[in-house]
């Protein structure tokens, strides 16, 4: 038995000295010290070897069992830092481009109006929409501005090509998106709170400042006791999640047909910080917002008691957000679809 | 508006800082956009008195003027003809900067020796102080002015830009300007002087009016004044005229604008002596009708413009223009003035149909108050006594037939809480109803009954005089609050929250959004259709298109994404993927148009090799296909697609997508035609989705299915196939086991050692148990029986 440990231990040292890589000698080391192995089994055995031989054959056997585990971990130690060493040989060039992959970006208009939209959303408003090409009646009749109103001239329309029997041309693309509150307030009844985004339309010659298509998100809040003060706080909080905490706001009045009082809303401007600049022609503010109580005529015509109810409604230009913030300086960018301006955003 | 700060002060005591009266202006709705400092650049200017002047001992044409400027005195050489002893003048020190006589720049003032004189300053004209272009002579200034004071502390003003909005007429005067500082800075508002002396003479005997048009013309004043001497205003008048952007004319126009801009009113002056038979008719005119205006200019007539005609003939387009006939000249020494209140409607398409507007007509159209009629009437006719002398006949023509009774409106304390949060006593009501000029009566405890000045014609409703307590006393004292109302009920419209997340996907799949016009031209909409025929017919047409390029609205939104790819191939983009979702406009009777709403996508065709590791690869149908099944799988959707025909793509390679047996849109290669008409060289592909259907599919409740517990086996089997066996058929008869949970297609092969007719199909099918793990032999057996079934129904076989 002292020669099949002799032998065990001749053959292990052999093999062992052949061995060049973790996986032969994860197989010596199951050959040799396993739980199959010769040497284990003689250990396992020892119980049946004569008394007299026992003591030696047990010690001689522990004593390889240990030189074998002790020149196992030796072993590993040396090949893992070999391989270690062959890895770092190895070293690819990781300053190489990496496999392109395709992505797309939504358009910046589509991003601001998300943006927007997620601040009301998250204090309570829903998303309402409304037609593009609008009747007459919700553009401006309804918004208490009748034909010949002196306010219809700031909304240079473009009129859609149909008579009514009578001869009416009562057909439009939509000025701004206000058309939305009356679509809302004459089917729903308050608590009403909506978020109404889209593309509005102006007769314009383009050029830098002007488009004559742009989007515009209007809002409207009517309930019991709403008063300008929610406006103020609504609307304030609005700018603050928007453009940051550091952000100073203006509030003063301003006059629109469709509400009553009127506000305007201005933050101090981007680039000078208030002290005047190009950018907000000198005045230290930029004009954000078009804002008031809804106007008493207009609740009546959508069937809402203004004794007993009142609401405020702001509306606000899209495109402004992203040309304020990333200094874009021509509009005309947003709509020719040049993906080397849109892929900016 | 352009207000001097001077004018101003005529009305209302100022004592607060400029900049901070234009902060009150502007929160209180009148944005002050622009503040201009007249003379701001007199550095280094004084006023001086002259105390001698001696010739120049070497000039004959120059003079020595001696000026005492306070702490010292200085002689200087001067050219001036009006150098008087006792005067004062602006006197400019070396280092001042003065407007150069011949080249009209600012330039600092040198010591200079004139023959021989060191002159160590200079006596200003109006032009080298940028006051006038006048160079004559010096400017002699107003005795009151204290000698050796700054020339800016006596002379300069702040010209106000004020932005009116369109309901406040009246404050498109100084006095609607001055009467809101009042209210705004507690002051009290002085009106202008309205008293003049009359002849004995009546009015009526000289003059008389008829309105035929009562719902055009409220109101017509007239005065006449007789006798006066035409010549130019006082340079008070032509300053401030010129400073609020009119030209100074004669001593009666300018009065009409001065009055115009002091009051708002528009006045207008005629030759009293071109009137004939003395008598002013307010009436339409006669279709066809032709008269010349001031600017020389012939004009016809439709019979909805309103003229002011004499016994004869018009002499006036009312509210826009006089005419040339009685036009005030020079040698007029009879005027008839005519204060009068028009219809804003019939002035405002007045002008657009003689394309004429003025500041007059401006002002009309804007809406202004008959009872300013009079008040102007007076005020002018006073000024024109005062300046061009004359004598007033009595009284004055006043024909009213719009006389309405004045507007009362109610305020409660209440109705300032309820609307602005403001917690405001009555009594606080009441102060800002004074601070404004309103009369009002107390009608209750709580409540005010106030009666509209005539001014102020916007004053309607309550929640108007809410804002006017909002404005006086101050938009920043609003406090603010979150909304304490109950929140909407109902789940609202769920579909722009989908339309995002369908945008989000297309992001997600490597797709550029983009947003294209929805105005196009009739050639473009044709563009898409390789018939060149247009597939709606009648598109919507504007009335009054920008351009051609934008006359009708879109029935397709194919057509601006097309444009975009061609557009951006052109700038050598590559690997282009686009989507739009947006709106095709569908005509219908007696209707708005139906507004379809689509998702089109539309891919190129080479993606080259741009990447050192990664092979050139060139899309076609499948690639398209591809993205529109990646699409649907995240909405838990998987189409059928059946050959189809589309108007844009091309017949072989085009697919309807269909849910449930319903076409939700279609994907398919744009047919050759319809890419040369957009200039497109190389293919491209299209899909294009109705978005409402879509949407309709997606918000379908999920079946879950747990995964399975058992282990599922992977087999491949290689068939041989007929070239016309579609692989949707052989999907279907895979589907019908049930131990087959995914089908794979992984080759597909046509080619050397396959039989003519024939083609390679491999699947890698994926068998997989509910209830147990599936042995060999339950495999073969299954895969035995699937053989079968596939060559009896489609005469497959497996490939040896």
């Amino acid at each position: 038995m002292l020669d099949q440990i002799e032998k065990i231990e001749a053959d292990a040292s052999a093999e062992l000295r052949k061995i060049t890589s973790l996986e032969e000698l994860e197989a010596w080391r199951i050959r040799y010290l396993g739980r199959k192995s010769q040497l284990i089994n003689i250990l396992r055995s020892i119980s049946g070897v004569p008394i007299e031989e026992r003591k030696l054959v047990g010690s001689r056997a522990n004593q390889l069992k240990n030189k074998l585990e002790s020149d196992y971990s030796e072993n590993k130690s040396r090949l893992e830092i070999s391989a270690t060493r062959s890895l770092e040989k190895q070293l690819i060039d990781v300053t190489l481009p990496g496999e392109p992959y395709q992505i797309g970006r939504l358009h910046p208009t589509t991003r601001t109006i998300k943006e927007i939209c997620d601040i009301f959303i998250s204090m309570g408003f829903q998303i309402a929409e409304g037609p593009d090409v609008e009747w007459e009646y919700y553009n401006f009749e309804a918004l208490n501005m009748p034909s010949e109103h002196p306010a219809r001239d700031a909304f240079a329309t473009l009129w859609v090509d149909y008579k009514t029997p009578t001869g009416a041309r009562p057909m439009l693309m939509r000025t701004h998106t206000s058309p939305v509150q009356i679509r809302t307030m004459e089917k729903n009844k308050p608590p009403i709170r909506i978020i109404a985004p889209g593309r509005v339309y102006r007769y314009e010659a383009t050029d830098a400042t002007h488009e004559w298509m742009f989007s515009q998100v209007e809002g409207l809040a009517v309930d019991r006791n709403v008063t300008m003060a929610d406006l103020k706080g609504t609307l304030f909080e609005f700018v603050r999640r928007l453009f940051g905490k550091d952000r100073k706001c203006r509030f003063r009045c301003d006059y629109f047909p469709f509400v009553e009082p009127g506000v305007e809303i201005a933050v101090d401007c981007f680039m000078c910080g208030g002290s005047g600049c190009r950018l907000c022609g000198n005045s230290g503010w930029i004009e954000i917002l078009g804002a008031g109580m809804v106007h008493p005529e207009v609740l009546r015509i959508c069937g809402i008691d203004p004794d007993m109810y009142s609401g405020f409604a702001f509306g606000m230009g899209v495109e402004r957000i992203p040309i304020l913030r990333y200094g874009i300086d021509d509009i005309r960018h947003f709509y020719a679809n040049d993906l080397r301006f849109l892929k900016q955003f | 508006m352009r207000v001097p700060l001077s004018w101003l002060k005529e009305y209302v005591d100022i004592d607060i800082p400029v900049v901070e009266l234009a902060h009150k202006l502007t929160l209180a709705g009148l944005e002050v956009s622009d503040m201009q400092i007249m003379g701001g650049s007199w550095d280094r200017v004084f006023v001086a008195k002259i105390l001698a002047v001696n010739p120049h001992p070497n000039a004959d044409r120059l003079r020595l003027a001696t000026v005492d400027l306070g702490d010292r005195q200085m002689t200087v050489v001067c050219g001036a003809p009006n150098l008087v002893v006792g005067d004062k003048v602006a006197f400019a020190m070396v280092g001042a900067k003065l407007i150069d006589g011949h080249t009209g720049k600012l330039e600092e003032l040198k010591p200079a020796k004139i023959r021989g004189i060191v002159s160590e300053g200079m006596i200003c004209s109006e032009k080298e102080l940028g006051i006038s272009d006048s160079h004559e002579g010096i400017l002699v200034l107003d005795p009151k002015y204290e000698i050796g004071r700054p020339l800016a502390d006596c002379l300069s003003d702040v010209v106000f830009e004020i932005e009116v909005t369109p309901n406040r007429a009246d404050c498109l005067s100084v006095t609607g300007i001055a009467r809101e500082i009042a209210a705004l800075t507690g002051k009290n508002f002085k009106m202008p002087d309205l008293s003049y002396s009359e002849a004995d003479e009546p009015v009526e005997t000289k003059a008389s009016v008829e309105i035929l048009a009562p719902d055009s013309c409220h109101r017509y004043c007239a005065t006449v004044i007789e006798g006066v001497k035409i010549g130019p205003s006082p340079k008070w008048m032509q300053d401030r005229l010129a400073v609020c952007g009119m030209r100074p004319i004669s001593n009666i126009v300018d009065v009409t604008n001065y009055v115009m801009l002091e009051l708002g009113q528009p006045l207008h002056s005629f030759d009293y002596k071109q009137i004939r038979g003395n008598k002013i008719i307010v009436r339409h005119a006669v279709e066809g009708e032709t008269m010349y205006t001031l600017d020389e200019t012939e004009r016809k007539f439709s019979a909805d413009i309103l003229l002011i005609a004499d016994a004869e003939r018009p002499v006036a387009v009312a509210g826009i223009m006089g005419g040339l006939s009685s036009e005030v000249r020079e040698y007029t020494t009879s005027i008839l003035l005519e204060s009068a209140n028009f219809n804003q409607a019939i002035i405002h398409r007045g002008a657009l149909n003689l394309k004429l507007s003025s500041e007059a007509s401006a002002r009309f159209e804007k809406g202004l108050n008959p009872e300013l009629s009079l008040v102007a009437a007076k005020r002018a006719t006073k000024l024109i006594a005062e300046l061009a002398g004359g004598r007033v006949a009595r009284g004055i023509i006043d024909v009213y037939p719009g006389r309405t009774e004045q507007k009362t409106v109610h305020i409660k304390a209440g109705d300032v809480k309820r609307l602005t949060g403001m917690d405001i006593r009555i009594e606080r009501v009441e102060e800002c109803m004074s601070a404004l000029g309103f009369i009002y009566e107390k009608t209750g405890d709580e409540t005010i009954c106030v009666k509209r000045p005539w001014w102020r014609s916007d004053i309607n409703c309550t929640a108007d005089l809410v804002e006017e307590v909002a404005r006086v006393t101050g938009y920043e004292n609003i406090p603010t609050s979150m909304l304490s109302s109950s929140l909407p009920t109902g789940e609202g419209n769920r579909l722009p929250a989908f339309r995002q997340n369908l945008r989000e996907s297309m992001v997600s799949l490597g797709f550029q959004e983009i947003i294209t016009y929805p105005l196009t031209s009739i050639e473009t909409l044709k563009k898409t259709s390789y018939s060149g025929e247009l597939a709606v017919e009648n598109p919507l047409r504007l009335e009054n298109p920008m351009s051609r390029e934008l006359e009708f609205l879109r029935t397709n939104i194919r057509m601006g994404v097309l444009s975009v790819m061609a557009r951006n191939q052109r700038n050598r983009e590559y690997n282009i993927r686009l989507f739009e979702i947006g709106k095709a406009f569908i005509p219908r009777q007696r209707d708005l148009p139906k507004e379809n709403e689509v998702l089109c996508a539309l891919i190129d065709s080479v993606v080259p090799q741009i990447c050192w590791q990664t092979k050139a690869k060139v899309n076609d149908f499948y690639s398209a296909k591809g993205m529109v099944e990646a699409l649907l799988a995240r909405y838990g959707l998987c189409a059928e697609y059946k050959p189809s025909e589309d108007m844009s793509l091309n017949p072989s390679k085009c697919a309807d997508i269909l849910i449930d047996k319903v076409k939700i849109g279609v994907v398919g290669e744009v047919h050759p035609r319809v890419m040369a008409n957009f200039d497109i060289e190389e293919p491209v592909f299209l899909f294009e989705i109705d978005l409402e259907r879509l949407f309709s599919f997606s918000s379908k409740m999920i079946v879950y299915k747990p995964p399975s517990r058992y282990p599922g086996v992977i087999r491949d089997l290689a068939l041989l196939v007929n070239e016309d066996i579609k692989y949707d058929s052989l999907l279907a008869i895979f589907k019908k086991f049930d131990l087959i949970s995914e089908v794979r297609l992984f080759d597909l092969y046509v080619g050397e050692q396959i039989p003519a007719g024939k083609k390679s199909m491999a699947f890698r099918l994926t068998y997989q148990s509910y209830d147990h793990t599936l042995k060999d032999e339950e495999i073969e057996g299954v895969q035995k029986q699937i053989l079968e079934v596939l060559y009896k129904e489609t005469g497959a076989v497996l490939r040896s």
